[in-house]
């Protein structure tokens, strides 16, 4: 194997491993936004919207992540909607992130003390503006540390993506193992890359809880 | 204290009428009656579970009541479809655990509610709490956060925050029982201060000698109802066994 021919290898794993932080990061801005609306339906005054979100976080959190791909993947053109790749990954990676983080986000919401609900109220604000303006933002600041580290199991889930032909960081891999036939090679600097974009976030996570906790509000 | 009430005899501000209230198979309120006039500062004592809180919550609509009538500023707060916001507009409370909003400084605190219920431009908002930091003595914490600065320093801002709302009625739910005993003064003198300006307070209080200079009303109540009231004169001469009792364990 001469050095170009490895060269052509070496990009073409890391394109897939561009394709890999694209994946994650549609997955969490789309699962995100789904993730606030799950999150604001979950505490509703409305007790037939928090049953339906929680039954929606309870089928999504019991069924493998895979199982959902599939079903998007084949189940949806059966029934006469064409799905890409792409967009199969990205709308079940999305359906994953929604339930987690939406359940994540709730805890967080809820753990802002009830008195500053009370305060707000008692100040004449609205309910959307005690939301918006006095519960959300310290929702925020408590559920950054674990959402930085959920960012983790994103990526990680992303290579999902490569059983339905989705060419990212492990189905690149997989094409370049089929010509070579060096799976320990591959393999393993496949699982450095991971390491290398899970790594810094795992971190990052850490030390946004510990200044977090450092600044705990009395 | 001489009576600073403007016209004694017009219609009362804060109007309670046998008011119960349980909390499951706890009666905490077994037939509160008052009348609070405009400008009066009402004191309400007595040994804590016997319900001084629950009543003033009841009055800004905190808690529900299961019989009775409230009235407070015009607005039938016993009513479900009382006007929530109407209600708050008119009545200030001030919380035992100061409860200003973390992520927020000072002065954002206070303009808060003025920009987002009365839509009040931002510069005049700020002129505005300055103006009532000034009036409690923080000026100069405008631009801090909450954490920086000491208990009652932040319990003179909360309740510099709700009197930017200009309230008709405040509400103090025992403000400085979470001070060390060295701030619970310049809380104190921010009230006395009020009251001197003539504003209409009800505040559940163990501060006795505070509620004996201030008060124009003293209301001592016990299980749930009121069992001695009147003027600081009560605190010298109590007719019930009770109200002996907690002035005794009070000193």
């Amino acid at each position: 194997m001469n050095a170009s021919f490895a060269m052509g290898y070496l990009t073409f794993l890391l394109q897939g491993a561009l394709w890999t932080v694209g994946l994650s990061v549609i997955a969490l801005l789309w699962g995100g936004a789904s993730a606030l609306v799950v999150a604001l339906c979950r505490i509703s005054p409305l007790r037939s919207l928090r049953v339906a979100t929680a039954l929606y976080i309870q089928l999504v959190q019991g069924t493998p992540v895979l199982v959902i791909i599939f079903l998007i993947y084949f189940g949806l053109p059966s029934l006469g909607w064409s799905v890409s790749p792409l967009l199969a990954a990205s709308l079940s990676l999305s359906i994953y992130v929604s339930a987690y983080l939406g359940e994540s986000w709730r805890a967080s919401i809820q753990s802002v003390p009830r008195a500053q609900w009370e305060t707000a109220e008692c100040l004449a604000l609205s309910r959307l503006q005690r939301m918006s303006k006095v519960i959300l933002p310290q929702a925020v600041r408590i559920a950054t540390p674990p959402t930085v580290g959920f960012m983790v199991q994103i990526i990680k889930n992303t290579s999902l993506a490569s059983i339905v032909g989705f060419i990212e960081l492990v189905r690149a891999g997989q094409i370049i193992n089929n010509t070579i036939f060096q799976p320990f090679l591959i393999y393993l600097l496949i699982a450095i890359l991971y390491f290398g974009m899970c790594y810094p976030l795992s971190i990052l996570s850490r030390r946004l809880e510990i200044r977090g906790s450092d600044k705990a509000y009395a | 204290m001489p009576d600073v009430r403007a016209n004694p005899d017009a219609e009362p501000i804060v109007s309670l009428k046998e008011v119960h209230k349980r909390f499951g198979d706890n009666h905490v309120l077994r037939g509160v009656s008052l009348d609070v006039g405009r400008g009066e500062v009402v004191a309400i004592i007595g040994k804590s579970g016997s319900g001084k809180s629950t009543a003033l919550r009841c009055m800004d609509y905190l808690e529900t009541i299961d019989s009775g009538a409230i009235t407070v500023c015009g607005h039938r707060v016993d009513q479900h479809d009382v006007d929530l916001k109407a209600l708050r507009l008119d009545i200030g409370i001030v919380f035992q655990s100061y409860n200003l909003f973390p992520h927020l400084t000072v002065e954002e605190n206070i303009m808060l509610a003025p920009r987002s219920v009365k839509k009040m431009p931002k510069s005049e908002a700020r002129q505005l709490a300055h103006r009532m930091l000034g009036q409690v003595g923080l000026l100069e914490k405008a631009s801090q956060y909450p954490e920086q600065l000491s208990g009652g320093q932040q319990q003179r801002a909360a309740i510099a925050r709700s009197l930017a709302m200009e309230p008709k009625v405040m509400l103090f739910d025992e403000v400085t029982s979470a001070l060390d005993p060295q701030l619970t003064g310049e809380v104190l003198r921010v009230i006395e201060d009020l009251a001197a300006k003539g504003m209409t307070m009800i505040m559940v209080t163990h501060e006795m000698n505070f509620a004996r200079r201030v008060a124009s009303t003293i209301v001592f109540m016990n299980d749930g109802k009121i069992w001695e009231q009147g003027d600081a004169s009560i605190l010298n001469n109590p007719q019930t066994e009770a109200l002996q009792d907690f002035l005794r364990n009070e000193l």
